[in-house]
């Protein structure tokens, strides 16, 4: 599996959080998007939507399946990734750039100390393939 | 289980996935990809988990007429034919493909999940008739599909070129010890082919010399649905009608014969059929997946059997039983209803978008 961004928070449902000041930017990761295979459809949510942490407010379909996106942290949706209407497939080729989902305001920042780190996160990409 | 090809699925990094038991690749990289070869150019598939079944015995030809919903009587040697086989309910036992070597022999290819029960039905039945049935073991199947197909083919039986370019859509030929026949599961034209494993090897790695793109169990999947080729067990079952799975053209009901579930399916043509296997195209972007349910605009609901992705339409498609009559309809998508258009479940043929709509 390919290295982490060392940057990044993660959820154990396998989404990524970047935090530039009291706004997140998350996606899924590297290894969701394998387990997936190619992506056909992103579902997002609307920008103004108010969302709770853990709460489903995205969907992103493979040729062989649809699975929820949790949201990691509370918060507002400020601006959503358009690109992947039409290129859904960004998110495989890009996980960690152009194939971040949506951007969020953050309600309670002290959320982000729930996620883990790249190095608790790789622990247990490990165990759950083995 | 491993197919004879197995270690050659794990040299070209095939995902290996677990099929009804079988240890097959889904894909080898690109599902999409691979979807696309078979559209444009030329595929293969490992379909050995199939399950091939030899008929031997004087009286196999009033055996195959009582035992399937098709008419065999139709068949001259060298010729095959899809059919059903069904039980004395009308309903589905398996969908298979029988091919006549000649009056006391013929083959059946049926399905890998359905072996067990196919073989028991098969076995009863051929106590009447004194039929022999015998499992071929240790065989391999490859599917070779797509435009290319044919002439790949006839490059790599060079010796046997004039045989291969006159062979017909459900027919079959042997040279040496392959088994070719002019059938598939794609839509395209093609190929599939049963020898000894070791031959397979062979010939898989002289198909892939000839760049012919390996296929997993994914896109053969997605061409299927596009092709509007049923799958048992989805689209249908035991319980199923062929009458309510667009499969009414394989049911032949001449009076020379008495096949099995005749009785139940004449009266349920008379009574009127009440359901319809359809096409469904999703008008939005998304994905149509299995379990679906279908909202017509009066409220009766129906499910889809089959959904998935169409690569070549770029939407999301569905084979799905509704019940007559249709009218506009809409699918359940984690629920909001979507908007679908109702088309003859047959989506894309030769490379080429085939479906009519069916309710404007």
């Amino acid at each position: 599996m390919s290295i982490l961004p060392e940057d990044l928070r993660f959820t154990p449902s396998h989404e990524w959080v970047r935090v530039e000041e009291d706004i997140i930017v998350v996606g899924i990761t590297d290894y969701a998007q394998t387990l997936l295979g190619e992506l056909v459809y992103v579902e997002l949510p609307d920008v103004g939507d108010i969302i709770n942490q853990d709460e489903d407010c995205a969907v992103v379909e493979s040729v062989k399946a649809a699975s929820d996106v949790y949201c990691p942290v509370a918060g507002e949706i400020i601006e959503i990734n358009d690109d992947l209407e039409d290129e859904p497939n960004l998110v495989n080729d890009d996980p960690y750039g152009n194939g971040w989902l949506f951007k969020l305001h953050m309600d309670k920042p002290e959320q982000l100390d729930d996620l883990m780190t790249a190095e608790e996160y790789q622990k247990q990409v490990a165990d759950e393939a083995h | 289980m491993h197919t004879g090809l197995y270690d050659e699925h794990l040299a070209l990094k095939g995902k290996i996935v677990d099929f009804h038991g079988w240890s097959l690749p889904l894909n080898y990289g690109s599902q999409i990809e691979e979807h696309h070869a078979v559209r444009r150019k030329v595929g293969m598939f490992d379909v050995s988990h199939m399950t091939v079944i030899d008929l031997h015995g004087e009286k196999v030809v009033a055996y195959l007429r009582k035992i399937l919903s098709n008419d065999i009587s139709t068949l001259t040697s060298r010729r095959a034919l899809y059919s059903c086989m069904l039980n004395e309910h009308g309903g589905v036992i398996d969908d298979l493909i029988v091919y006549q070597f000649n009056d006391h022999y013929f083959r059946l290819v049926v399905n890998s999940a359905t072996r067990e029960k196919d073989l028991d039905w098969l076995k009863k039945w051929a106590v009447e008739f004194s039929v022999s049935v015998e499992e071929a073991q240790d065989k391999c199947i490859i599917a070779v599909q797509g435009p290319e197909a044919l002439a790949i083919i006839q490059s790599i039986f060079s010796e046997a070129r004039t045989q291969i370019s006159e062979l017909k859509p459900f027919h079959f030929i042997q040279i040496k010890d392959y088994f070719i026949a002019q059938t598939g599961y794609t839509g395209e034209k093609g190929v599939e082919i049963i020898a000894s494993p070791a031959q397979s090897i062979v010939l898989w790695r002289k198909l892939l010399g000839a760049g012919v793109q390996p296929c997993g169990l994914g896109a053969r999947d997605t061409l299927r649905l596009e092709a509007g080729l049923n799958l048992y067990g989805s689209d249908m079952d035991d319980k199923t009608s062929p009458l309510t799975s667009n499969l009414a053209w394989t049911v032949v009901f001449s009076d020379d014969r008495d096949f099995i579930g005749k009785k139940f399916l004449a009266n349920e043509k008379k009574e009127g059929i009440t359901a319809k296997l359809v096409g469904l195209i999703l008008n939005d972007k998304g994905v149509l997946r299995t379990g679906q349910k279908v909202v017509l605009a009066d409220g009766r609901e129906g499910m889809i059997t089959s959904g998935g992705y169409s690569p070549t339409l770029e939407k999301g498609i569905a084979l799905a039983r509704l019940p007559l009559p249709l009218t506009t309809a809409h699918v359940d998508i984690r629920g909001s209803l979507k908007s679908v258009a109702i088309v003859t479940p047959n989506f894309v043929r030769h490379g080429t978008p085939v479906y009519k709509p069916l309710v404007l």
